[in-house]
């Protein structure tokens, strides 16, 4: 039968348009998570590669940016509770199930660790630095002994941190554009990508930002891989998910994504990157701007985006 | 003991009677609701099929809003009935997120609300308000596992379907066809 007429639905005025209830606060806290991973990964790993002196804006100076990045993204995430005076509920229970219960015990853990490791350079970056209590001296002078064990730690921590932020929104199979498990790996590899960026911007020594336009190249080739495979695993789905890719093949993100996630915010500043290792001169905010603002509009096109998809019935 | 519930969409007139039925019963604020009607009309004129369905949470075996719950104020109590506890409820948005069904809704004092079918009423030994209330009596509850309930009764010689199985939720609404 050929379908002419369908006519489907419900309409609640006071409920339907409120059903995309994520708005801004969830892709920005998204995004700076993922800063605050990339960070803080690769602080840990040249950490315990023994590189902070070569290495200083990567060990040292960046990670102050990690608390500051944490607790505003975590007050973007207040903002979006709805019944936020209870939100200490989280903190009465574990619940293994659910992401954003993990995800809260993750942030506990990862924002005093990033606090206490910036306490800890606190001194070097200002030299005049006076603590004014013995018990506090001695307590950062004793994690200070104990930097290569947070190291460790941390660099745990920002994967968990990183693959939670994509792993949020891949729990939820109502959302059919969400519910696809490379989205952890996606989100991991772009929050260290877009924290590698903050760093080069950060870095004054040459050396350093060689070495890390070199990873960023390799990190912008595994997250270019992952979001071709996203969509190859979306087109041979089921019919949900088909709908979902085609949001960004022809449909409405289109635009939005291939051209400021994927050619300005991956594809170029690679480019950029390549040429500049190569030896042209291109001022370094550039790239490091591009995936930066890249990596925003991605999070925020797949919550926008993954809260239309949904079962038809 | 499982409740679920059966809606007849042959005897369905979409009155509404239910969603009133239901705000009255459960205080729900006005210009909101917890069940509602849905209409379908499909086909090609003059052929044309209408089928008109009394919709409410689907109380999921398989529910992903209690997976998902960071607090679990989402939870499943006996009859596989899930309710929420309002002030363990930090509104997060996440059960309305992984709804299937869109059955949850942010109530304007900022927990999740939803269907309870009528759990203060089955304590009593009642039936929910909508069943109660339904003029066509196209509505049937009751323990699905009693092969002697309404529900089972209702199901038994007829077919039905369920919404969205392919979301693997295991809804426990079912449609007479």
């Amino acid at each position: 039968m050929k379908e002419e007429l369908f006519i489907s639905g419900r309409d609640i005025p006071n409920i339907d348009p409120f059903l995309n209830i994520w708005h801004w606060q969830i892709p920005l806290y998204l995004y700076l998570g993922g800063i605050a991973a990339g960070i803080m990964f690769f602080a840990g790993l040249f950490t315990i590669m023994g590189k902070e002196k070569e290495m200083a804006t990567t060990v040292k100076w960046a990670p102050f940016l990690v608390p500051i990045a944490l607790v505003l993204g975590l007050f973007a995430l207040f903002l979006d509770l709805k019944h936020e005076m209870y939100f200490w509920r989280l903190y009465t229970t574990v619940r293994m199930g659910s992401p954003m219960s993990w995800g809260a015990w993750t942030l506990m853990l990862v924002t005093p660790l990033s606090m206490i490791w910036s306490a800890t350079y606190l001194k070097e970056a200002v030299p005049n630095w006076n603590w004014k209590s013995k018990l506090i001296e001695q307590t950062i002078d004793f994690f200070a002994k104990k930097r290569r064990e947070m190291a460790w730690i941390m660099m745990f921590l920002a994967v968990v941190l990183g693959v939670y932020t994509g792993i949020l929104l891949s729990a939820f199979n109502a959302r059919p554009l969400w519910n696809t498990s490379i989205l952890g790996p996606l989100f991991l590899v772009s929050g260290l990508s877009t924290g590698l960026a903050t760093i080069i911007w950060m870095s004054k020594n040459k050396t350093e930002r060689r070495i890390m336009s070199q990873i960023d190249i390799v990190l912008i080739a595994v997250e270019l891989f992952l979001i071709v495979h996203l969509f190859m695993g979306f087109l041979s789905a089921t019919a949900v998910q088909v709908e979902a890719a085609e949001l960004f093949l022809g449909g409405q993100f289109t635009v939005t994504f291939w051209v400021f996630v994927v050619i300005l915010g991956l594809a170029f500043p690679a480019v950029l990157e390549i040429l500049e290792l190569r030896g042209f001169h291109i001022p370094i905010w550039i790239p490091a701007l591009l995936i930066l603002f890249g990596g925003l509009v991605f999070r925020f096109v797949m919550v926008e985006a993954g809260q239309i998809t949904r079962y038809l019935y | 003991m499982r409740y679920a519930m059966a809606i007849d969409t042959k005897k369905c007139v979409g009155c509404s009677d239910c969603v009133v039925a239901c705000q009255t019963e459960n205080n729900v604020p006005h210009g909101y609701c917890r069940d509602w009607i849905v209409e379908n009309v499909s086909g090609a004129y003059p052929i044309v099929e209408i089928e008109l369905r009394s919709e409410r949470c689907n109380h999921c075996e398989n529910a992903p809003c209690v997976r998902c719950c960071p607090t679990g104020a989402s939870h499943t109590v006996e009859g596989g009935i899930v309710m929420v506890t309002h002030d363990e409820c930090i509104g997060c948005g996440a059960c309305i997120q992984s709804c299937p069904y869109d059955a949850r809704y942010s109530h304007p004092d900022g927990y999740v609300d939803k269907c309870t079918f009528c759990q203060h009423r089955l304590e009593k030994g009642q039936n929910t308000a909508c069943v109660d209330v339904c003029p066509t009596k196209c509505l049937h509850f009751g323990d699905i596992e009693d092969p002697y309930s309404d529900v089972s009764l209702a199901l038994k010689n007829r077919s039905w379907k369920v919404l969205a199985p392919e979301a693997g939720t295991k809804p426990q609404l079912y449609f007479l066809t």
